[in-house]
């Protein structure tokens, strides 16, 4: 292997997630084969296909929720769950693992907010415990963010009080707070009434513009088609097509693509 | 009004939607319930009996129940049985979550011995743990501290190190640890797997995860059966004359009996007493329950108490209001949702 993997970050030519032939299986179950794909920084990259198709399991293996069975896996060029030194690889321990998360948002589809914390505690929680910011510096910043997704004025609600597409919204602050590199979106939208899909979008679409690292996995192909830089067609585990999302979705190559965009779109 | 009117609003076939028209309210005789009435005073008339006859039944004794409830021996004894059970239960409590992280460890060997220590615990009973407890000083003559198979640096006495109370406390915690874990583990796998997985997605440590997230979601489950196993805890305490240990609520006052052969008002002594701490502990719960019941069950996001009980049946005071004899029909299908 050349060690661009190990290298450190910083350099702007680095790609903010490289895979390189990941693939990762539960039991006698390969879920992902050999899976190769780049994020640059600041691109925003869709990953859609039926389920089953190993786009989520793929998400989780980058902030090493799950653990790959084969391949490589870097994130701003650094290696995720394992450490090189000496032409060898050493499991982190959790610790160092929980450290290389921090600069990782995740959203998840069910939201998994903590529910006896209101919506300012879920946001400042992880700034105040991992890092351990001061108080006064966190809370600002949490309102802030709050702000952004506008919950300005739901703070002090209990997630069980808020909407599904508010308590994503927190979700999404709650990520953010920990101000990450890249942010892992999980079908964020899925989990929703309809008519509250469009909020949720709508925050990750002001996301994209101000210039944040984001994978999604999504059926959601009108904000693929808007706001992708990339789309990432995967089906059995596979990536069967990828490249610039209009032409995708308009003018699929691949047979498996068209027969999903055809009932889908 | 006349039926025709009422039947226009119910059946709704005739009216524009959103009840434009006039919403009628309905007037109807309220449905009787004689027999409640009947059962009630029967049974009111049958506690009345009981008592009048209890209060002059000379075998009760009431007059000795009054002249020892505060006898200085008892409130001391009544104060042993409350250290007994707070210092068993913190031990308990303490070696349960120790015990149910073990059962949940991935290390195989670590998961068996934490079983293996249940089995052994929960499957005798606990008055022959006691005896068990009671004979250690005869098993095992001196406790030494040092390399094993080599000469103890420290030898003490068993009989010296530990008193009959001490024996007490450690037979009692160690079984009511085994039903500790269990309640504990029940606690911690009824929160969502999600939660783990936010707070790990969000770089908490294992430790951060536990603190922060599971355990404050594991307590709501967890401290209704805990109060539950509290108050078991004081009744059983009452057992320590096993070991032998007698100055405790319940084998003082059956010491006292013995002297003024008179048994009766001293088991209605030690009831009263066992009563009051019960009825203590109840309440504790109530607002241990409501504390930790943040961000569930309630209606109002500042939390504001709106008496809305909990799990268990510690909730005070259900407010019998009367039934309404007129329902007004709902406006405009607004389901009243607090959504926005």
């Amino acid at each position: 292997m050349t060690n661009t993997y190990s290298s450190g970050s910083a350099a702007t030519d680095v790609p903010m997630v490289l895979a390189d032939c990941v693939s990762k299986s539960f039991g006698t179950n390969q879920v992902l084969k050999s899976i190769s794909l780049e994020v640059k920084r600041g691109e925003v990259m869709c990953l859609v296909g039926p389920s089953g198709s190993g786009k989520s399991t793929f998400l989780r293996c980058i902030n090493h929720l799950e653990v790959l069975s084969a391949g490589r896996l870097s994130v701003d060029g650094r290696l995720i769950g394992y450490r090189e030194a000496h032409g060898k690889l050493y499991e982190m321990a959790p610790k160092e693992a929980a450290k290389q998360r921090r600069d990782i948002g995740m959203v998840f589809q069910r939201f998994n907010l903590f529910p006896h914390m209101t919506a300012l505690e879920n946001v400042m929680e992880a700034p105040l415990q991992v890092k351990g910011e001061p108080k006064a510096k966190v809370r600002q910043r949490a309102l802030d963010l709050l702000d952004r997704v506008g919950l300005a004025d739901r703070a002090d609600y209990y997630p069980a009080h808020l909407s599904g597409g508010q308590q994503q919204r927190v979700a999404i602050a709650r990520a953010l707070a920990m101000e990450p590199k890249l942010m892992l979106f999980d079908e964020p939208t899925s989990a929703l009434d309809p008519e509250l899909v469009g909020e949720v979008l709508d925050v990750m679409k002001e996301l994209a513009k101000s210039g944040m690292t984001m994978i999604v996995v999504t059926h959601e192909m009108g904000f693929a088609r808007e706001v992708a830089d990339s789309l990432v067609f995967m089906d059995g585990g596979v990536v069967v097509e990828s490249g610039d999302p209009r032409e995708v979705l308009s003018n699929p190559q691949h047979q498996r693509t068209q027969a999903f965009l055809s009932k889908v779109l | 009004m006349t039926s025709a009117d009422i039947n226009r609003s119910a059946a709704g076939s005739s009216l524009p939607p959103n009840g434009v028209g006039e919403s009628v309210p309905i007037k109807a005789i309220r449905l009787r319930h004689p027999w409640r009435i009947v059962f009630a005073v029967l049974l009111l008339l049958a506690v009345a009996v009981f008592v009048i006859d209890a209060a002059q039944r000379p075998a009760y004794d009431w007059p000795s129940v009054g002249k020892y409830l505060f006898d200085r021996r008892i409130s001391e004894a009544a104060f042993v049985t409350l250290q007994l059970t707070v210092l068993s239960m913190i031990i308990a409590i303490l070696l349960g979550v120790a015990l149910a992280i073990m059962r949940l460890s991935p290390n195989p060997v670590v998961a068996s011995i934490a079983w293996f220590y249940l089995w052994i615990f929960r499957g005798t009973p606990v008055y022959v743990q006691l005896v068990f407890w009671g004979l250690i000083a005869v098993i095992y003559q001196t406790i030494d501290i040092g390399v094993p198979f080599t000469e103890p640096w420290l030898s003490v006495p068993t009989n010296v190190a530990l008193s009959a109370f001490w024996i007490s406390v450690i037979g009692l915690s160690l079984n009511e640890a085994a039903y500790m874990a269990e309640i504990v583990r029940a606690g911690l796998l009824s929160v969502d797997p999600g939660q783990e997985e936010a707070a790990k997605a969000l770089g908490m440590s294992w430790m951060q995860t536990m603190r922060r997230v599971i355990v404050p979601q594991a307590m709501r489950v967890i401290i209704p059966p805990t109060g539950n196993e509290v108050i078991s805890m004081l009744k059983t305490t009452s057992l320590v004359t096993a070991v032998p240990f007698s100055f405790d609520l319940y084998n003082r006052s059956r010491d006292i009996s013995a002297e003024t052969f008179n048994p009766v008002p001293m088991l209605i002594v030690a009831s009263i007493w066992y009563l009051f701490f019960t009825s203590i502990l109840m309440v504790g719960q109530y607002f241990l329950e409501k504390r930790f019941a943040r961000g569930v069950g309630e209606r109002r996001p500042t939390g504001k108490g709106d008496g809305g009980g909990t799990l268990t049946g510690t909730a005070p005071g259900v407010s019998g209001t009367e039934r309404p004899t007129v329902i007004f029909p709902q406006r405009s299908g607004n389901g009243g949702g607090s959504m926005t």
